[in-house]
């Protein structure tokens, strides 16, 4: 199974994800940047965490407008699987990928730490492999992590099970506690925490393995 | 010609940021402040002299850039 992560200017987990990526696959994925206008043959997309392009403007609405997005984009809508992960989900709402948007945390202050997630969809390709358990155990780094929606959007995630995962204890004001959606397809998935950072018991938690393995067989 | 873009978040978006400012205007004494909203200002020096044109070309920026409308208001100020 090939798979890439897209670098941007100042995207900082891009490292961590390939590290994640091919733990998972038993290949290394294509690095690819984003002043690329085509993406290689690809079976899976990670938009990584990170602060691309400073955050100016908005969080993600730069690299939103990256050359490789289009691709990106285009690759979405024919089906191919896209993760994006912290700054990765900004970057997917700011395209239109996912609706709403992820304004400035509700206490104003970056959040850090472990977070217990309710895995919600457990149909989805991506959470299907999680579905014997009904939490996982994924850190959060952020600053503009509440996710916000209109109340018709919030309910129409609700009522087509698109919501992914919930914070148990909401850190940042994210409307019904919302940490990752989905798109109609089922293959766009945006999470706020950070999987690619629990892929080792050295580095304090193993559910982002389990997360990836099963997600990549799932799509593989 | 001189565009200015005025961009605040929509009044049903909790604005965080302004509360922080208001409480803080609060703390500094004074009194009965209320409905603190932050925004930005982008400026932009077009090289179109028709307003009209100018106009739509600014629209444009917004909707495909300069605001985000899930969260975002815009105001489009021409100057000179």
């Amino acid at each position: 199974m090939k798979s890439c992560v897209i670098v941007f200017p100042a995207s900082n987990c891009d490292r961590d994800a390939a590290v994640a990526l091919e733990q998972a696959t038993g290949q290394k994925p294509d690095m690819v940047w984003h002043g690329e206008t085509s993406l290689p043959n690809t079976d899976f997309i990670l938009l990584p965490g990170g602060f691309s392009y400073g955050d100016y403007l908005r969080s993600g609405a730069m690299a939103g407008r990256s050359p490789i997005m289009q691709d990106v984009v285009k690759k979405a809508e024919d089906g191919v699987p896209v993760l994006g992960i912290c700054n990765g989900f900004q970057v997917l709402t700011e395209t239109g990928l996912l609706p709403g948007a992820l304004m400035r945390n509700a206490g104003l202050e970056f959040v850090c730490g472990m977070q217990t997630l309710q895995v919600v969809n457990t149909q989805s390709q991506f959470t299907k492999g999680l579905s014997d358990r009904t939490y996982v155990d994924f850190p959060v780094a952020h600053h503009d992590g509440n996710y916000t929606a209109d109340e018709e959007t919030l309910n129409r995630l609700e009522g087509e099970n698109r919501v992914a995962f919930r914070y148990v204890t909401n850190p940042n004001g994210s409307s019904r506690n919302i940490a990752g959606i989905l798109n109609e397809k089922g293959n766009v998935l945006g999470l706020m925490p950070h999987p690619e950072r629990v892929i080792s018991p050295v580095l304090g938690g193993e559910d982002g393995a389990a997360f990836f393995a099963t997600a990549l067989k799932e799509f593989g | 010609m001189k565009a200015r873009v005025h961009i605040t978040l929509r009044p049903s978006i909790l604005d965080p940021q302004g509360n922080a400012i208001e409480g803080a205007l609060a703390g500094l004494g004074f009194e009965g402040v209320s409905g603190v909203r932050q925004g930005k200002v982008i400026e932009l020096e077009l090289a179109d002299t028709d307003e009209a044109a100018a106009r739509s070309k600014v629209e444009d920026m917004c909707k495909k850039l300069l605001a985000n409308p899930v969260m975002e208001n815009y105001e489009i100020e021409l100057v000179g």
